[in-house]
C-alpha cells in the first residue's frame, strides 16, 4: 500500500515531468523557425485580410475615372487600377477573397480525402475502387481539370471551391491512406478488434487521431496550392469574375496595362508569392514538428 | 522485364477507363441542358433541339459514352461548334508551340539546375548552400504566370531586351522563334529548375558520403573528376526520374504560360473554347494533355525499370 507521502511524491514527479515536456516541446517550436516565420506572416496577412478593409477610405468598387492608373503616392499608397479604384482596398478586399477560397478549398478537400482515405485502407473492395478513382482523376493535369470544370459550371467563387476540391481531393486522400495503412497494422488495432469494437469506433476513434498530423502538413500545402490555382484560374478568366476583387483578378487586369502601371502587377504578385511562400514554410515547419522522425535524419547528414 | 511491362500496362487500363469518364461528365455538369447554354439566350426551342441531336445528348448516357470513346480510339474528336471544324485538326494546328515552349523550359531548367543542384551539394552549409537553397525555395512558391508578369515587366516592357509577348513559328528562323520563348521558358522552368535543384543536392548527399567517392579521392583524383565521374553518375538516375517525370507538369504548365504571353498553342485553344462553351475543344484538349502526360510516365517507368531492376522487383 502506498502511503500518503508516496502518492504525493509521485504526483509531484508527474508534474515536474509534465512541465519538462512542455518546455521541451516549446523549445522545439521556438527553434523552429520556418514554422514561426510562416506562421506569423501568414497570421499578419490574415489580420489584414479581415479588418484591413475597416481602415481604408476607398470602397473595393469606388471608381474615380480622373484618377485612373495613379502611381503609388500619399493619396493612393499603391496606386490605382485601371478604373481609378484604390490599389490597396482592392488587395485588402482580394485577400479575403482569395483566402477564404484557399481556406475552403482545404477544408472540404481534407474533410473528403480524410473520409476517403480511412474507408478506403478499411474495407479492401472499396479501397480498389476508391483509388482507381483517385489515380485516373492525378493523372488529370490539375489545372486543365480545374479549367474544364470551370467552363462546365461557371464563373463564380463556389463554383472555384468545387473545382479545386475536386482537383485537390484525391492527393489528400492518398496521403491519409498511406498513413492509415501504417496504422492498421498496429497491434492495439488488431487487439480493438478482438475486443470486438465496431469499425465505426475503430476508424474515427483510434485510425482517424493518428493520421491527423499529416492531414494536417497537406492540407497546409493545398491552401497554398488552392491560393496559387485561384489566382491562376482568375488570371486566365476562368475564376471569380470581375469586377469582384481577388488577387488573380488585379494581375489579369494589370496585364493590359503592363506598360503604364508596374504597381498593379508588382504589388498584389508579391502579397501572393508571400501568402504562398508563408504557408509553404508553415508545412514544412508543421511536417518538421509533427514528425522529428523526418528532421533527425537530415541532421545525421 | 516482360511481366513489368505488361503490368504497368494493365494498370493504365482503369487510369484511363476513370480518366475518359471524367472528361465526358465534363459536359454533363453544366448546369441546365448543355446545347442551351452552348447556343446562349436567343436561340429557339428548335435549334436547342436540333443541336441535342447533333450532339447525341438526347441519348441514353451510356450510350454516349460508348460511342464518343469509340470516336476517341478512332482519332475523332468531335467537332468544334464555333470554330467548324474538327477538333483533333485544332488541335494539331495548336500543338507545336505548346510542345516548343515545353522543351524549351525543360532545357533551361536543366541547365540552371543541375550545376546549382551539385555546387550545393559540394558546399554544404555554406553561404552558397543556403542561398541557392533559398533561391529554389522561393521558386517553387512562384507561379509561373505570375513570374511571367514579372519578367514581361523588367525584361520586355523596363529593359525592352526581348519581345514582351507574341509567337513566330520556327519556320521565319530559330531566333526570331526563340526570341518569342525565351521569357515564357523561363517562367515555365523556373518551378522546374527549383525541384530539380533541390533533387541533385539531396541525390549528391546521399552519394558524396559512400566509400567509393572517398577511394577516388585517396587515389588522388581531380576533385572535378570525383565530383562530375564519379558522384554525378550514379546519383543521376533519380535526377532523371524526376525530369522525366515532372515534364508532363511542364506540358501542363505551358497551357498557362502561354495564355500570359499570347503564344497560340493549347493553352489559348482551350481558353478561348471557355467564352465558346464549345466542350469538343475543352474535352479534347484535356484528353490529349493527359494521354500525353499518361504516356510520359509510362516511358519514365519503363525506363527505370529497365535500368534498375528493383523497381520491377518493388512493385510484385
Amino acid at each position: 500500500m502506498a502511503t500518503v507521502q508516496e502518492k504525493e511524491y509521485v504526483a509531484q514527479v508527474s508534474k515536474k515531468l509534465k512541465k519538462e515536456q512542455r518546455a521541451l516541446g516549446y523549445r522545439r517550436l521556438k527553434s523552429n523557425y520556418g514554422l514561426l516565420i510562416g506562421a506569423t506572416i501568414f497570421v499578419v496577412l490574415v489580420i489584414l485580410a479581415l479588418i484591413g478593409p475597416l481602415f481604408t477610405n476607398y470602397g473595393p468598387y469606388d471608381m474615380k475615372v480622373v484618377d485612373r492608373l495613379t502611381p503609388p503616392g500619399a493619396e493612393h499608397w499603391l496606386g490605382t487600377d485601371e478604373f481609378g479604384r484604390d490599389l490597396l482596398t482592392r488587395l485588402l478586399y482580394g485577400a479575403r477573397v482569395s483566402i477564404s477560397v484557399g481556406l475552403a478549398v482545404a477544408l472540404l478537400s481534407s474533410a473528403l480525402g480524410l473520409v476517403i482515405g480511412v474507408y478506403a485502407t478499411y474495407y479492401k473492395t472499396l479501397d480498389h475502387i476508391l483509388m482507381r478513382i483517385c489515380d485516373g482523376l492525378i493523372a488529370i493535369p490539375g489545372i486543365l481539370l480545374a479549367i474544364a470544370l470551370m467552363a462546365a459550371l461557371g464563373a463564380s467563387a463556389l463554383n472555384v471551391i468545387i473545382a479545386l476540391t475536386i482537383v485537390f481531393t484525391p492527393n489528400i486522400a492518398r496521403v491519409v491512406r498511406s498513413a492509415a495503412l501504417v496504422v492498421r497494422e498496429q497491434t492495439y488495432i488488431e487487439a480493438m478488434h478482438v475486443q470486438g469494437a465496431s469499425s465505426t469506433r475503430i476508424i474515427w476513434q483510434h485510425i482517424v487521431p493518428n493520421v491527423l498530423s499529416p492531414l494536417l502538413v497537406q492540407a497546409t500545402f493545398v491552401f497554398a496550392e488552392a491560393i496559387i490555382s485561384e489566382a491562376a484560374l482568375s488570371f486566365l478568366g476562368a475564376g471569380i469574375p470581375a469586377p469582384e476583387a481577388s488577387w488573380g483578378n488585379i494581375l489579369q487586369a494589370s496585364k493590359l496595362v503592363i506598360y503604364k502601371a508596374w504597381w498593379m502587377v508588382v504589388f498584389p504578385g508579391a502579397t501572393l508569392v508571400l501568402s504562398v511562400l508563408s504557408l509553404n514554410l508553415l508545412g514544412d515547419g508543421l511536417r518538421d514538428l509533427l514528425d522529428p522522425r523526418v528532421k533527425q535524419k537530415f541532421r545525421k547528414r | 522485364m516482360l511481366a513489368y511491362i505488361t503490368k504497368r500496362l494493365l494498370s493504365l487500363i482503369p487510369v484511363l477507363a476513370v480518366v475518359t469518364i471524367a472528361i465526358f461528365l465534363i459536359i454533363h455538369i453544366t448546369p441546365g441542358n448543355p446545347a442551351a447554354a452552348i447556343l446562349g439566350m436567343e436561340a429557339s426551342e428548335e435549334e436547342i433541339q436540333q443541336l441535342n441531336q447533333d450532339l447525341g445528348l438526347d441519348r441514353p448516357i451510356l450510350e454516349q459514352y460508348t460511342s464518343w470513346v469509340a470516336n476517341v480510339f478512332k482519332g475523332d474528336l468531335g467537332d468544334s461548334i464555333f470554330m467548324k471544324q474538327p477538333v483533333s485538326e485544332a488541335i494539331a494546328e495548336h500543338i507545336t508551340p505548346t510542345l516548343s515552349l515545353a522543351i524549351l523550359a525543360q532545357v533551361i531548367a536543366i541547365l540552371l539546375a543541375i550545376p546549382f543542384g551539385i555546387i550545393a551539394a559540394y558546399k554544404r552549409g555554406s553561404i552558397a548552400d543556403y542561398t541557392l537553397m533559398g533561391i529554389s525555395l522561393l521558386g517553387m512558391a512562384l507561379p509561373s504566370f505570375l513570374l511571367g508578369l514579372f519578367l514581361m515587366l523588367f525584361v520586355g516592357v523596363k529593359l525592352q531586351w526581348l519581345p514582351v509577348a507574341g509567337y513566330e513559328p520556327l519556320s521565319s528562323g530559330l531566333w526570331e522563334h526563340m526570341k518569342y520563348l525565351i521569357l515564357p521558358g523561363i517562367s515555365l522552368g523556373t518551378i522546374q529548375a527549383a525541384l530539380i535543384t533541390r533533387m541533385t543536392r539531396s541525390s549528391m548527399l546521399e552519394v558524396l558520403n559512400l566509400n567509393f567517392i572517398k577511394t577516388a579521392r585517396s587515389k588522388g583524383l581531380h576533385e572535378m573528376k570525383v565530383l562530375f565521374k564519379h558522384a554525378f553518375r550514379s546519383a543521376f538516375l533519380p535526377i532523371l526520374t524526376v525530369i522525366g517525370q515532372t515534364f508532363g507538369t511542364l506540358v501542363t504548365g505551358a497551357v498557362v504560360v502561354e495564355a500570359i504571353f499570347n503564344i497560340p498553342g493549347l493553352g489559348q485553344l482551350i481558353l478561348n473554347s471557355i467564352a465558346r462553351r464549345d466542350f469538343a475543344v475543352i474535352q479534347g484538349v484535356v484528353l490529349v494533355v493527359t494521354l500525353m502526360y499518361v504516356t510520359i510516365n509510362l516511358i519514365i517507368d519503363l525506363l527505370y525499370g529497365a535500368v534498375d531492376p528493383r523497381v520491377r522487383l518493388d512493385r510484385k
